[in-house]
Formats: C-alpha cells, sequence, structure tokens
C-alpha cells in the first residue's frame, strides 16, 4: 500500500468513504454496516484520525492523516433523505469494500465503481407494480382469504403500486400518501364487494394494504436499537409507526364514508 | 397449509423484487419467508404456543436462517431478512384495529392493537437475541 500519501490523497479517500456511505445509507443499510464499511475503506488506504458520525438521514465526517498534519483537515456534512431501498446496491458496496480489504483497487477504481454502482437501475416500474399485485393477491391467500379474494387484492395492490409509483414523482408527503393509499385499496376492495366479487372485504383489504406496510423501516429500525444507534433507530421506528396509524387512518375513514353513503355495516 | 406456505414463498420473493434484491437471491428469500411462515403456521396449529409466542420462535428462525444465508452468500444479511420477516409482521393487525374503532367496537380494537403490538416486540426481540449469536457460529465450510 502507497504510504507516501499527500493531504490531497487523504481527501479523495473521505470522499470516497462519504460515497460510499451515502450509497448504503440512502437504500436501507443499517448504520452499524454504513459505519464499518466507511472505516474499512479509510484504514486501507491509511486515513488514520477520521470520525464518523452517522444518522438515518446524515453523515458527518472529519478526518486527516494524522495529528501533525492539521492543515490537512477534511470536514463534511452530507445530508442524505430517506429514499425507497434497493438492496443490490447495499449488497454491491459490500462486495466491494471486501474487495478493497483485499487489496484489489487503488483508489481511483475504486471511486470508479462506486459510480458504477450509484448508475445501477432500479427495476422497472411495471416489474415493481407486478410484484406489488402479487405479493397483495399472496399474503391475501396467507391470511387466509380464498383465491376470489386473492384475485381482488392482486388488482387492488397492483393500482395501489400505480398510485405510490405517481406520487413519488410528485411532492407528496408521506403521510398523505399512505393515507390515501389506504383508502384507495379499501376503496377498490369495498367496491368489488358490491359487485359481488370476492367472499370476505377483510381479507381482501388486508391483503392489499400489506405493499404499504413499513416492514423494512421497522425491522432496520429494531436492528439499530440492537446495535446501540439509538437516535436512528428511534427515527425509524417512529417512521415505521406513522405509517402504519396513516394506513389505519386511511382505511378506516374509506369505511366510514362508505358507512355514511349506503348506511348499513359491512359485515 | 401447503398452499399458505407456497403463498408465503411467493409472497415474500414479490417483496424482495420492490426491496430491488437481485435476482439470484430471490430464492432464499423465499425460503427464509417460507419458513417463518410454516413455523408460525405449525407451532399454532399442533402446539399450545399463543399467536404471540409463535410470532417469536418463528422469528427466531427467520433471523437464524437469514444470518446463516448472509454468512453463505457473503452479503448483508438484510437482504433476506427485510423480505423473509415480512409475513410475521403484523399487517393485519393494524386492519383489524381500524376496522373495529370505526365500527364503534372499542374493545375489540383495543385487544387487536395490544396483540399487534406484542407481535411487535416478539418481533423485536427475536432479532435482538438472535443477533447476539456470534457471527463464527454461522461459519460452515462450504
Amino acid at each position: 500500500m502507497e504510504k507516501e500519501n499527500s493531504g490531497k490523497d487523504d481527501n479523495q479517500v473521505l470522499e470516497v468513504a462519504m460515497e460510499a456511505g451515502h450509497i448504503l445509507l440512502e437504500n436501507g443499510a443499517e448504520i452499524a454496516r454504513v459505519e464499518e464499511t466507511m472505516e474499512r475503506i479509510c484504514r486501507h488506504f491509511g486515513v488514520e484520525s477520521e470520525n464518523f458520525f452517522v444518522l438515518s438521514n446524515g453523515i458527518f465526517v472529519t478526518g486527516s492523516r494524522n495529528e501533525e498534519h492539521s492543515g490537512g483537515q477534511y470536514a463534511k456534512v452530507m445530508h442524505i433523505p430517506v429514499r425507497g431501498a434497493q438492496l443490490d446496491k447495499v449488497v454491491a458496496v459490500n462486495q466491494l469494500s471486501r474487495e478493497v480489504a483485499e487489496g484489489r483497487y487503488d483508489i481511483g477504481q475504486v471511486k470508479e465503481k462506486l459510480e458504477e454502482i450509484r448508475r445501477m437501475p432500479r427495476k422497472s416500474s411495471p416489474v415493481q407494480v407486478l410484484a406489488s399485485g402479487i405479493g397483495s393477491a399472496c399474503f391475501c391467500y396467507l391470511l387466509g382469504g380464498s383465491l376470489v379474494d386473492s384475485a381482488v387484492s392482486f388488482g387492488a395492490g397492483f393500482l395501489l403500486y400505480i398510485f405510490i409509483l405517481s406520487a413519488g414523482r410528485t411532492h407528496m408527503s408521506k403521510i398523505t400518501k399512505n393515507l390515501c393509499g389506504g383508502a384507495l385499496v379499501t376503496l377498490i376492495c369495498i367496491l368489488s364487494y358490491r359487485l359481488g366479487i370476492g367472499d370476505d372485504i377483510s381479507h381482501m383489504v388486508i391483503g392489499s394494504i400489506i405493499p404499504l406496510v413499513p416492514g423494512f423501516a421497522f425491522t432496520n429500525g429494531i436492528r439499530d436499537l440492537a446495535d446501540g444507534d439509538y437516535i436512528s433507530g428511534a427515527v425509524r421506528l417512529l417512521d415505521a409507526i406513522l405509517v402504519f396509524l396513516c394506513v389505519a387512518i386511511g382505511v378506516g375513514t374509506m369505511f366510514i364514508i362508505y358507512h355514511r353513503v349506503f348506511g348499513g355495516t359491512l359485515l | 397449509m401447503i398452499g399458505q406456505v407456497i403463498a408465503a414463498f411467493f409472497g415474500t420473493i414479490a417483496f424482495s423484487v420492490l426491496f430491488g434484491v437481485s435476482r439470484q437471491y430471490y430464492a432464499y428469500c423465499g425460503l427464509v419467508g417460507g419458513a417463518g411462515w410454516w413455523l408460525y403456521l405449525a407451532l399454532g396449529a399442533y402446539t399450545q404456543c399463543t399467536a404471540t409466542e409463535a410470532t417469536l420462535f418463528a422469528t427466531f428462525l427467520v433471523v437464524l436462517l437469514s444470518r446463516f444465508l448472509a454468512v453463505w452468500e457473503k452479503c448483508p444479511v438484510t437482504v433476506f431478512l427485510t423480505s423473509g420477516i415480512f409475513p410475521l409482521v403484523p399487517g393485519a393487525g393494524i386492519y383489524w384495529t381500524a376496522y373495529y374503532l370505526v365500527t364503534d367496537r372499542p374493545g375489540e380494537a383495543a385487544d387487536n392493537g395490544f396483540a399487534a403490538v406484542k407481535a411487535a416486540f416478539a418481533i423485536v426481540l427475536g432479532i435482538v437475541l438472535v443477533f447476539e449469536v456470534p457471527d463464527k457460529v454461522f461459519k460452515v465450510r462450504k
């Protein structure tokens, strides 16, 4: 390994570590992994006195080669908004950091690799919409729905994700999105139930709201808490709880509207 | 039960697609989700376990399998865990809570809400405990 790095190279190393951390955090890695990966990259390229502070939506870094080189101080704060997870990027960065630790790349190559990872495409919209529909149908069935219920859930989950994707393009708040999502699937299920398609409205709705359930934030929040990253864990759990509540309110509101319009209860 | 486990298998895969998991891991994700749901159903059907206890043990299985696969495939455990745990997350609980709230049955709403919270805590406990197991336990020679 090159031991004669100048201060400029150190900055580059920290820049690259930051980029790796950014990709990981943005795509749903847990805090401990982000910190570990950034540290691994810095260690390997000989940056010693770096400090990271990683939160669920930001990274703070300071660093220098050693105490005497205080002239080459590096400091950066990066805000990273929470976006949809894309786990194949997490896998790719993880793999890259392994290979870096084995000494396969110099810092320039790592930078190029990270650029490549950043450009990895998302699954196309039709695939996501289809997956949402299939997921809804499967969950409807596994929670006790009949095959007809599952078919309705498929349709509702399918339309729900079209709504989610188009809501993602506008700047709709998360709260509104989940409220409307919950209301939308309930509306679809009520309509098909009124038309005589489907045996049990409850199973249909349960299956269809599953794509909205914040299982990802929930699991990651727990893991951050278990690692002792209380701030990030708490933020992610709060996020999950908020989404849970919004979906529930959306579903409940639509039931009330239905009740007011048509009178009589559902079951 | 077989049908439900198969549904869990494909449902989990559908969610791993939504989470952007690469294609080569789909089958593993489905396996984890299906196994977790199978254990949950089996404990409910053949033992005295309550739903909360069944969720706890199923979570153990899901996390153990995920960690084993993570070491085996040399990739982050998140890939298998987040989609594999999905069938156990009390999504149905929030529905019933909302449903009973709007149909003016607060007692049942409270029961269901409380059950959902208990299931959530079982999942928390399951994940936290299994992550205490040291990594080397999962290092089986390939």
